[in-house]
């Protein structure tokens, strides 16, 4: 396999097993916010037990966050040298920024909400959580800026290493990569590029929901089995709640980020609706396959639907990749190329369609059957059914509440991949080719050496990952602790005695 | 007055983000390499929870630095990691397992499960500590590099003895400062070995950083030279050696915080000996010396340069408060608890 092609396979491997964990802190760290406040607020030490039982899982998924998370900051220089000259300028003072003011805020708080209970009281702890979810937060913001400009690059222009000015409709070549550079020109409009706020809504959304989904699965173990109950119905119902506000926020998020792609990236959205042809009344395809030879897809169809969700419009239509891109720039990039070789080219600037139409869709289907699971739970809530175990419904529902925490996982990472295989062949969007940004110095052979290392390694973690949650799952929360073990300032907090 | 250029104020604060690592992930994994000198689980769990609430925060230096001179120096960053692959990548899994292995130890209390995790532990920090100081010493050394700037060597060149001794000497270094932690973080029994360590380990290190600085004037010709430009280099040096020296007095009159603050002022010493010395390279390019990377033709543009500055102001003094708070909170003897490790 050529270098390209395996630092690829590193990147994607190792950026989706970090996103296996961050989102859960994210979704967690608002969780636990919640929990702490009500307990504050409300003085009912149920609510002091969950935030002390939801903090342990919440120190697991942070930890291997964290050692995932170091690969990541680092593999932009080893795998991505060329790419990491040709646009630190822009693109590192985002990372640095995260390091100043996201990582920095978390680990430190992060040492109060975990170690803190008998050290400080119980507002400070409060704040200390507040602050470690707010830090979670911030790095989300500042990943997100810089994988967005990559996405939608602006407030940028192109200029020589010696510091000319080059036009701006310049196009780089390979021999220029040793001599030209993007640098910076507005900072702001960098950091609030046309997709950054679309599609950081989106990735909160979505962290959100994994963390909501992971408590609400959790809680809702605990109720079949009968185990401690007054705990698992108040989680239930805090996670349910945010589950649902998650999930619906998200379905609006969701259609800001496909309008956001029409515009910003067409070849993109043609790819993942698998739209060959450029027809009026664009049909969007609800599921089914892409046969790349015909340019056809198989499925089902609704008339018109991807047209009015692109341009609000049903009459307009959705441009095909067909005709993407667009003549005038493929002369532009491929001056000598003859006619007759325009269609081979042009297909050169498609990704792989099939695999992100499912991707695509795999994301829209989990996403829509989320929304219906927390919409039919919130009924059964409703009518007072929900915590009635003797209702074979109930026992049902709650089954599926226990597998719903894949949802938002298996969501989040068909999402990234539609949108960073999406934007192939480039990684810089039409400005830097994926294949032009490899380190030079760096063999097969060696990225083959470190991928097998993280490959085992990874392996190893995630398993020890489900198996602890599992022990810790089993072991459920502890109620002895609060009289005991509570510091004088936290029980005068105490209004309420447990129900159970 | 005329203001220091940016490149210079970023060859600086880049100087600070990873003299903070040294000094502050330094003394945890110095305790991390120490972790399989005591048998006890009682004396294990202290050593864990004596960094637990700090390790953290003490790696996002690291992380920072990384970031930092990305923006602020790509060329460096993209030539130094591309360059030194897999011992780069051998880093990051030592430094994955070190991480996973303070969390997950104390979650099983199954013997085989504890010495697994301790292994992976103390292995993972001394490996660490031998990798960040062989990239060290190669550094000082100079790497060849070719005119685009791109690492010319090979994997085994990486791993010369000159190197490989400044790799011995930072894991000394560590240990040195993490024995010198432990005796702020523990009492009784366990205070009385870690005691016992401090003066070995100190003249452990200073054999060690001696035989380093001989083989230095040796083996890298363009340090006697600027040293020679730069008389106060040796000023550095010489305070440094007695900073060290200071360590042993201030344990022995039992101000075991003395004690650490003089060694962690030797970790600003030496770094500032090397920063003076290395001064204006980024990455020394040997033999070609015309091909290194200086802060000047490293750097990101005066704009990037400026912008990164105010998120620094803003960025940095936040980060020492917060930083100075917890350690605050967390000062004194570390006592086990049931939300310890
Ligand atoms: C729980 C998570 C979740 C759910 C339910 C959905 N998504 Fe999503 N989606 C993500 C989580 C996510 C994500 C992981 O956060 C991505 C990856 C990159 C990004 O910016 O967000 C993403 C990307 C992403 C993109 C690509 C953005 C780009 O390339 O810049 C589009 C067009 C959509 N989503 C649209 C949808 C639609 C129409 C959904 C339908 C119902 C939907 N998403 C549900
Ligand atoms: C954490 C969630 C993410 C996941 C799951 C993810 C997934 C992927 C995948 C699947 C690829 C391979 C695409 C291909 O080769 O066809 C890729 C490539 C890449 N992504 Fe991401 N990505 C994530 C976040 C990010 C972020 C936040 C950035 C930048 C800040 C980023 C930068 C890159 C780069 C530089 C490449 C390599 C070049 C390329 O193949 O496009 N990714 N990622
Ligand atoms: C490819 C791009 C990415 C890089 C370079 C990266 C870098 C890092 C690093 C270095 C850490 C460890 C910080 C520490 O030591 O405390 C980390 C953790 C974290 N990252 Fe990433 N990350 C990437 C993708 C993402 C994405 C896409 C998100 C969220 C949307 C994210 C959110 C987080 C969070 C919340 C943490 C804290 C640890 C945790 O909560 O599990 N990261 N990341």
């Amino acid at each position: 396999m050529t270098v390209e092609i395996l630092a690829r396979v590193q990147f994607a491997f190792t950026a989706a097993i970090h996103y296996l964990y961050p989102p859960l802190s994210i979704g967690l760290g608002i969780m636990l916010v919640m929990m702490e406040g009500l307990w504050l607020k409300t003085g009912n030490p149920l609510f002091h037990n969950m935030a002390r039982f939801w903090t342990r899982i919440f120190a697991l998924t942070f930890a291997i966050g964290v050692a995932t998370g170091i690969v990541m900051e680092f593999e932009f220089g080893t795998n991505w040298a060329t790419y990491s000259r040709f646009v630190g300028d822009i693109f590192g003072s985002a990372l640095a920024a995260e390091g100043i003011f996201a990582f920095f805020l978390e680990s430190g708080f992060l040492a109060l909400l975990l170690f803190g209970w008998n050290r400080v009281g119980p507002r400070m702890h409060f704040f200390a959580t507040c602050m470690v979810a707010f830090g979670a937060h911030f790095s989300a913001v500042w990943i997100v800026v810089a994988n967005s400009w990559m996405q939608t690059p602006a407030g940028y222009h192109l200029e020589t290493m010696s510091g000319e000015l080059l036009a701006p409709d310049h196009i780089v070549t390979p021999a220029d990569l040793t001599t030209v550079r993007a640098v910076v020109d507005d900072f702001w409009a960098m950091v609030f590029n046309p997709s950054t706020i679309d599609r950081l809504t989106h990735v909160v959304l979505g962290a959100w929901m994994a963390g909501a989904f992971l408590v609400v699965s959790i809680s809702a173990f605990y109720l079949l089995r009968n185990r401690h109950l007054d705990f698992a119905k108040a989680s239930l119902k805090v996670g349910l709640g945010f589950a649902a506000v998650a999930s619906i926020l998200q379905m609006i998020s969701a259609d800001f980020t496909a309008k956001g792609v029409v515009r910003n990236q067409p070849i993109k959205l043609a790819a993942i609706e698998g739209v060959y042809e450029t027809v009026p009344r664009t049909p969007m395809t609800l599921f089914g396959c892409v046969n790349p030879d015909t340019g056809t897809v198989f499925g089902p169809k609704i008339p018109g639907l991807l047209s009015w969700l692109a341009w609000g419009s049903i009459d307009r239509p959705v441009v095909g990749l067909r005709q993407l891109p667009s003549d005038a720039f493929l002369r532009a990039h491929h001056p000598e190329a003859a006619q007759g070789e325009m269609p081979a080219i042009r297909k050169s600037y498609w990704p792989n369609v099939p695999l992100v139409f499912q991707f695509y869709h795999a994301m829209i289907i989990v996403g829509v059957a989320m929304l219906v699971l927390v919409i039919v739970a919130c009924l059964f809530w409703w009518r007072g059914w929900l915590f009635d175990t003797s209702l074979p419904l109930t026992r049902w529902l709650l089954a599926a509440l226990v597998f719903s925490v894949l949802g938002p996982q298996i969501a989040n990472q068909a999402g990234w991949f539609t949108a960073e295989m999406g934007r192939q062949p480039w990684i810089v969007y039409e400005l830097l080719k994926t294949s032009d940004s490899l380190s030079r110095v760096v063999t097969a052979n060696q990225v083959t050496t470190s991928l097998v290392l993280f490959g085992l390694v990874y392996a190893l973690l995630f398993a020890m990952f489900v198996f602890l949650l599992t022990r810790k799952i089993q072991h459920g929360p502890d109620p002895e602790e609060d009289s005991k073990e509570m510091p004088e300032s936290w029980k005068a907090l105490i209004r309420t005695t447990p129900r159970a | 007055m005329m203001l220091p250029d940016l490149n210079i104020i970023w060859y600086i604060l880049v100087g600070v983000l990873f003299t903070g690592y040294a000094m502050l992930d330094g003394f945890d994994l110095g305790v991390g390499a120490l972790q399989l000198f005591v048998r006890k689980d009682e004396h294990r769990r202290m050593f864990l929870n004596s960094i637990g609430p700090v390790w953290d925060g003490n790696e996002v230096w690291l992380v920072t630095g990384g970031g930092a001179l990305f923006a602020a120096f790509p060329q460096a960053y993209a030539t130094v990691f591309s360059g030194f692959y897999l011992p780069f990548m051998l880093l990051l899994c030592s430094l994955i397992f070190r991480a996973v292995a303070i969390e997950f130890r104390s979650k099983e209390d199954w013997t085989w499960w504890r010495q697994f995790w301790d292994v992976a532990f103390s292995a993972g920090s001394l490996v660490s500590s031998l990798l960040i100081g062989v990239a060290m010493g190669n550094i000082v050394r100079g790497i060849p590099l070719d005119a685009d700037h791109e690492f010319a060597g090979t994997f085994l060149g990486l791993l010369n003895p000159y190197s490989l001794l400044m790799g011995i000497t930072t894991v000394l270094l560590f240990a040195m400062h993490g024995a010198i932690y432990l005796t702020m973080k523990t009492e009784g029994e366990l205070l009385e070995i870690v005691s016992g360590w401090v003066p070995r380990l100190i003249g452990f290190f200073l054999a060690s950083y001696f035989l380093f600085n001989l083989y230095t004037l040796v083996e890298v010709p363009w340090v006697l030279e600027t040293v020679r430009a730069r008389p106060y280099v040796f000023l550095v040096v010489a305070a440094n050696v007695l900073i060290v020296l200071n360590i042993p007095r201030e344990i022995h009159k039992g101000r075991e915080f003395h004690a650490f603050l003089s060694s962690c002022t030797a970790m600003v010493l030496m770094m500032a000996t090397f920063g003076l010395t290395y001064f204006p390279n980024m990455v020394l390019s040997s033999p070609e010396i015309a091909n290194s990377l200086t802060i000047y033709n490293a750097a990101s543009t005066q704009k990037t340069l400026g912008i990164m500055l105010i998120i620094a102001l803003i960025g940095v003094p936040l980060v020492l408060a917060y930083t100075a708070s917890i350690y605050w909170v967390f000062r004194g003897k570390t006592t086990l608890t049931k939300s310890s490790y």
